[in-house]
C-alpha cells in the first residue's frame, strides 16, 4: 500500500493521505488529475469496485469535497479519493465511462447539491424530487425547517420539548429537574 | 370527439396536454346520497362496516405494523378484514407513516381510484403533525389538508393492538354513519385540489383520477 501511495504521489500529486480505519485510506487529488487517477486505480491497481460517490459541503471554505470510494477485492482494501471543487458553478468530470452505475450517483449529486457532470446521461431528469424549484436541498445554505413550515404548514398545538430537560423532569420529578 | 367536453360539471385537467385530455374522463365526482329509508341505510352501513378491504399500499415505516396484523399472531382476518392488491377492490386506505411529496401524488391517484364507500386511517404521528420529519424538505406535515381522514392512530410507531382498536372504532363509526370522509372530499374538492397542487409542483395527471 505504501509503495502504491508513494508512486501515486509522484505521478498524480496526491496529498493529505490518512488512514481512517485499518482498511480505509483516503487521499486528496487535484480536480484535473482525478479522472486519470481513478482510471489508473481501476485498470492497473485492482480497485475495480466503485462503492459510492458522495459529497461533503464545506460551506465555510466555499468548497464541495467529492469522495469516490473504491474497493480492491484482491487485498480487501478501500481507497477514498477526495476531490475539492468550487462551490460556485460546481462542476466535475463525469466517470460514467468507467462504471456505468456512476451516473445514478451523479444524477443524485446534481439534484441534491447542484453539481454539474457534463456528458453524464439523464442529468436533466428528476431523480428523487419531482418538480423541485428551490435551491438543491442538501446544500447547507438551504434552511429545511423554514422551507417545511412555509410549504407544508405547522399543525397548531404541536410543541417541541428539549429532550434532556423533558426526560429529567419525567424521570426525576422530585429533584426539580436537577439530578 | 366533436362533443364539447367542458361544462360546469367538468374538471379542467390543465396538467395534461390537449391530446392526453381526450384520453381521460373529466367529470366531477358527486357526493354519495344515502338511501331515503333509514332502515335500508342502516342495513347498508352494517354491511359496509363488516366488509372492509385494506389496500396493500405501505407508504412509510408504520406500514410494517400491517404485517403482524395480517399473519398469525394478530390475525386481522378474524374480524373479516383482508388485504386487496388494487385500489379498485379496496375500501380502507391505511396511510402507514410519513408521506413524502412523491408518495402523496401516488396516494391521491390510488385514493381517487378507489370506489366508494372508502375510508382513510392515518397511522402514526407523521400524517397528523409531521412527527419526527416535521422539518423535512420532502414530507408533508398535515395529511388532512390533502385528503380526508376518518380515523387517526397516534404513536411512533403504534402497536398492532392500537391499529386493531382503530379498526374496531372505525367499524362502529361506519355503523352509525359517521364516516363521511369521501363525501367531505367531494364537497370540498376545490379546496383539497388547491392544497394538493400547492405541494405537488409537477401536476401531470388528471384533476380527478377516475
Amino acid at each position: 500500500m505504501n509503495t502504491l501511495l508513494d508512486r501515486l504521489a509522484t505521478d498524480f500529486g496526491i496529498y493529505d493521505i490518512s488512514d481512517r480505519k485499518p482498511a480505509i485510506t483516503t487521499l486528496k487529488v487535484e480536480k484535473q488529475q482525478a479522472e486519470r487517477l481513478i482510471r489508473e486505480l481501476r485498470d492497473r491497481e485492482g480497485y475495480t469496485h466503485l462503492n459510492f460517490i458522495t459529497c461533503i459541503d464545506y460551506i465555510e471554505q466555499g468548497i464541495f469535497t467529492l469522495v469516490y470510494m473504491l474497493h480492491n477485492y484482491g487485498d480487501k482494501s478501500t481507497l477514498g479519493v477526495e476531490v475539492d471543487i468550487d462551490r460556485e458553478n460546481a462542476e466535475m468530470t463525469s466517470i460514467h465511462t468507467l462504471w456505468a452505475q456512476a451516473w445514478t450517483y451523479q444524477r443524485e449529486l446534481r439534484e441534491m447539491f447542484g453539481i454539474n457532470f457534463p456528458g453524464s446521461p439523464r442529468q436533466e431528469e428528476d431523480f428523487c424530487l419531482e418538480g423541485w424549484d428551490d435551491i438543491p436541498p442538501m446544500r447547507r445554505e438551504f434552511n429545511t425547517k423554514t422551507y417545511s413550515t412555509e410549504t407544508f404548514g405547522h399543525r397548531e398545538g404541536r410543541v417541541s420539548e428539549d429532550p434532556r430537560e423533558h426526560m429529567k423532569a419525567q424521570l426525576y420529578p422530585t429533584r426539580g429537574g436537577d439530578n | 370527439m366533436s362533443k364539447d367536453r367542458s361544462s360546469k360539471n367538468t374538471m379542467e385537467n390543465s396538467g395534461l396536454s390537449a391530446d392526453e385530455q381526450l384520453l381521460f374522463c373529466n367529470a366531477r365526482p358527486e357526493p354519495y346520497k344515502p338511501y331515503s329509508i333509514k332502515a335500508v341505510e342502516d342495513f347498508a352501513n352494517w354491511a359496509r362496516a363488516n366488509s372492509l378491504w385494506i389496500l396493500a399500499f405501505g407508504t412509510g415505516c408504520c406500514s410494517i405494523e400491517l404485517r403482524p396484523l395480517m399473519t398469525a399472531r394478530f390475525d386481522i382476518s378474524r374480524f373479516g378484514i383482508a388485504g386487496r392488491p388494487t385500489p379498485r377492490q379496496s375500501s380502507v386506505f391505511i396511510i402507514g407513516g410519513y408521506v413524502s411529496v412523491k408518495t402523496l401524488k401516488r396516494i391521491i391517484r390510488s385514493y381517487e381510484q378507489m370506489q366508494g364507500p372508502k375510508f382513510i386511517i392515518a397511522l402514526g404521528s407523521c400524517p397528523a403533525n409531521g412527527g419526527m420529519y416535521f422539518d423535512s424538505y420532502n414530507t408533508i406535515n398535515q395529511f388532512d389538508l390533502y385528503l380526508p381522514v376518518d380515523m387517526y392512530v397516534t404513536g411512533c410507531m403504534p402497536r398492532p393492538e392500537a391499529l386493531l382498536a382503530a379498526i374496531m372504532e372505525l367499524k362502529e363509526d361506519i355503523k352509525v354513519g359517521n364516516c363521511d370522509g369521501a363525501n367531505r372530499y367531494v364537497e370540498n374538492l376545490d379546496w383539497y385540489k388547491a392544497n394538493q397542487k400547492k405541494v405537488i409542483k409537477n401536476w401531470d395527471m388528471p384533476d380527478y383520477n377516475w
